[in-house]
């Protein structure tokens, strides 16, 4: 019979190729779910996939979507290795976008752009690390759990925007309309090429992946994540302290978050409005995981969770395929990941079956439990 | 206030606590057993559509419910599978169930979105509906109402009063202990697993056939989380739990009238009236680190396997 037997040592090339392979069984899930609503698979596919990155412009959308992704999943990954569960993203980003948009509004007859970005994406950064810095401190003082109070303040912080752009940051010439008014060029992140809407962000979220590499592999702060995460009681021994890397956790997630959601109103977006995110926040979740906690697999899985995205708006549009699609990929990815990974610290083994006159030994041998 | 007044908004608390009470005592019975599963939120949201979805079709607000529970089981079955059997991470795989439900019940809810059932009406007693005051506050719920404190009870018996239920708790303290005097430690697990699912599925197919008898993506709006932080709140005991549900479905409506008494705070704060006060409970009970540690199930949230 087939028999789960520990390996001897986690499997590196294993570690790898879990995220490979739940990507794949992904697809065949998805093959069979396209065959299941009816549409032509191959087809399907070839729009879900394929169209969208057939040309400069869908390139540059990749991108641009990988960004925020990249962005969270970065600050998440760090958090989750120390055993920091920061799911709260898409609150930071939410704050990210408001606290920088604000900057924006406010000095709206400023037109250097020079100093107005560096200034809408310092309180960016800083709105998500307020936001985040919530969790960290209610953990720390009060030792609540950082997972329920992070997601809690997403409802908050969608609630704020939401109040802000319905009142006092309505755009009085805008009809009505839950927006604020549109911000000026000079608020607004250069793009990287004519023709694409990719912008600045993409080369800062590649700059903070390797930054966030050195942190993690070349620095000190960096490995006392590392033994939190792997072995919480040797750093406690080792005198490392929790509560500062619970904070240091909370800080770098909620500050790349807070980036990505200024990044996204003053890139893609232009101006604050309700939603701002189509769940970037939580889809992060999953990059994070599925990029292996690694900066590099972090960009990577961004980009092909930025894939499922602009996939799943084609298919909606040329095959009229419900966009919740992308939903569904998304959450049997981590899934398929989740028990791939089983494979790391396991193997099949093909066991005959004992003899009969083997059986009493085992008993004897498993009786002083 | 008059007694006119007060009489919907305490009936209508008791509707809104309704699906917590439901979706936090299945959890705290997961949690009893030491499994920690974060995916309340999207098991309700799977469990309001499929509810939903049977009940517009089959024109059957029994089999909807019904439908909301299985559903609710297979997404808990789905989680089980993985933590206990293939030995995930609990939050990871939580988590994964939380986004994979949003995303499954989106998907097939997208035909359902601006449809409505007949929902759920509230019971007539003979006599004492009637009774002033006392009748619509006591006699007129919907049966699903008078069933949870119902289940209340029965949990709070069966946790501390019957063999089954010692052995889910000691399951929860110390599944070594309980494997080595020879009990499954896996399928009692699984069980309370599957159980959790059921009574997630439960309140999510409440909210679309009784609360609001309709579909809308993501109609729980946090309240799968909710349900999360009020077993710890309830310091994982059943009667704590329907307090704090009750408290919350008083937050939740308090916030819905609040306008109506010409409270002139903009809409939006008061809707973050549930999140904020959920922030507030946690640090409240947490605050004093033994409150937890002495409650907690001691083994929850950590593998466990019996040949490992």
């Amino acid at each position: 019979m087939l028999k789960l037997e520990p390996r001897a040592e986690p499997s590196r090339a294993m570690a790898y190729a879990s995220p490979l392979l739940a990507v794949v069984l992904t697809l065949v899930s998805g093959f069979l779910l396209f065959s299941l609503l009816g549409k032509d698979p191959v087809q399907a596919f070839t729009v879900f996939f394929l169209k969208p990155v057939s040309n400069a412009y869908g390139i540059g959308e990749l991108c641009l979507k990988a960004t925020p992704l990249t962005l969270c999943a970065l600050g998440l990954a760090l958090g989750y290795r120390a055993n920091v569960w920061n799911i709260g993203a898409e609150g930071q980003l939410t704050i990210g976008a408001i606290v920088g948009g604000g900057v924006a509004l406010w000095l709206h007859d400023f037109n250097n752009a020079w100093v107005l970005l560096p200034l809408m994406l310092v309180g960016g950064a800083l709105g998500g690390m307020a936001w985040a810095a919530i969790p960290a401190i209610l953990r720390n003082r009060f030792h609540t759990n950082e997972i329920l109070v992070s997601l809690m303040l997403v409802y908050v912080a969608k609630l704020l925007l939401s109040w802000l752009v319905h009142g006092p940051w309505r755009d009085p010439q805008g009809y009505n309309f839950p927006q604020s008014p549109m911000f000026h060029d000079a608020a607004m992140l250069p793009l990287l090429a004519e023709g694409i809407r990719t912008n600045i962000a993409f080369v800062i979220a590649l700059v903070l992946a390797a930054v966030s590499w050195v942190f993690a592999e070349k620095t000190f702060a960096g490995f006392r994540f590392k033994v939190a995460g792997l072995a919480p009681a040797a750093a406690s021994y080792a005198g490392f302290s929790e509560k500062r890397n619970v904070w240091l956790a909370l800080m770098i997630g909620g500050g790349a978050a807070g980036l990505a959601g200024i990044a996204e109103v003053a890139g893609p977006i232009g101006q604050l409005q309700p939603s701002i995110s189509p769940g970037y926040g939580f889809a992060a979740i999953i990059v994070a995981f599925v990029g292996r906690l690694h900066p590099i697999g972090v960009v990577l899985a961004a980009l092909l969770m930025s894939l499922l995205y602009i996939g799943g708006e084609t298919a909606q549009i040329q095959m009229a395929l419900p966009a919740a699609v992308t939903g569904v990929f998304q959450g049997m990815l981590l899934f398929y990941l989740l028990a791939a990974d089983l494979f790391i610290n396991f193997r099949l083994r093909w066991k005959p079956k004992p003899h009969a006159a083997t059986t009493p030994l085992t008993v004897v041998a498993k009786e002083p439990a | 206030m008059s007694a006119e007044q007060l009489i919907p908004i305490l009936a209508s608390t008791v509707g809104a606590a309704t699906p917590l009470v439901y979706a936090s005592l299945g959890e705290l019975v997961v949690e009893r057993a030491g499994v920690l599963n974060l995916g309340v939120e999207g098991m309700m949201l799977v469990g309001a559509i499929a509810g939903f979805a049977v009940a517009s079709q089959t024109g059957s607000l029994t089999l909807g419910f019904a439908a909301g529970m299985l559903a609710g089981m297979a997404l808990s079955l789905l989680f089980a599978f993985l933590t206990l059997t293939l030995q995930t991470n609990q939050v990871a795989t939580g988590l994964a169930l939380t986004l994979f439900g949003v995303g499954l019940s989106a998907f097939a809810g997208r035909e359902f979105v601006g449809t409505v059932v007949n929902g759920l009406k509230g019971v007539s007693i003979p006599g004492l509906s009637d009774i002033p005051f006392l009748g619509p506050l006591l006699f007129r719920f919907d049966i699903l109402v008078y069933l949870s404190l119902a289940l209340f009870v029965a949990m709070q018996w069966f946790l501390n009063r019957t063999r089954a239920g010692l052995l889910v708790r000691a399951v929860g303290e110390s599944p070594q202990s309980a494997h080595s005097i020879g009990y499954p430690v896996i399928l009692i697990r699984y069980l309370a697993v599957l159980f959790g699912g059921a009574m997630s599925g439960l309140a999510g197919a409440y909210l679309s056939q009784a609360i609001t008898p309709m579909w809308v993506e993501g109609m729980t709006a946090g309240r799968g989380w909710i349900a999360l932080a009020l077993v710890v709140f309830a310091t994982w005991k059943p009667w704590r739990v329907v307090l704090g549900a009750y408290l919350f479905g008083g937050v939740t409506i308090l916030q819905l009238h609040a306008q109506g008494f010409g409270v002139s705070v903009p809409s939006e704060f008061l809707s973050m009236l549930p999140y904020v006060a959920t922030i507030v409970v946690l640090v409240i009970i947490c605050r004093d680190p033994k409150t937890i540690l002495l409650n907690q199930p001691v083994s929850l949230g950590q593998r466990y396997h019996p040949d490992a």
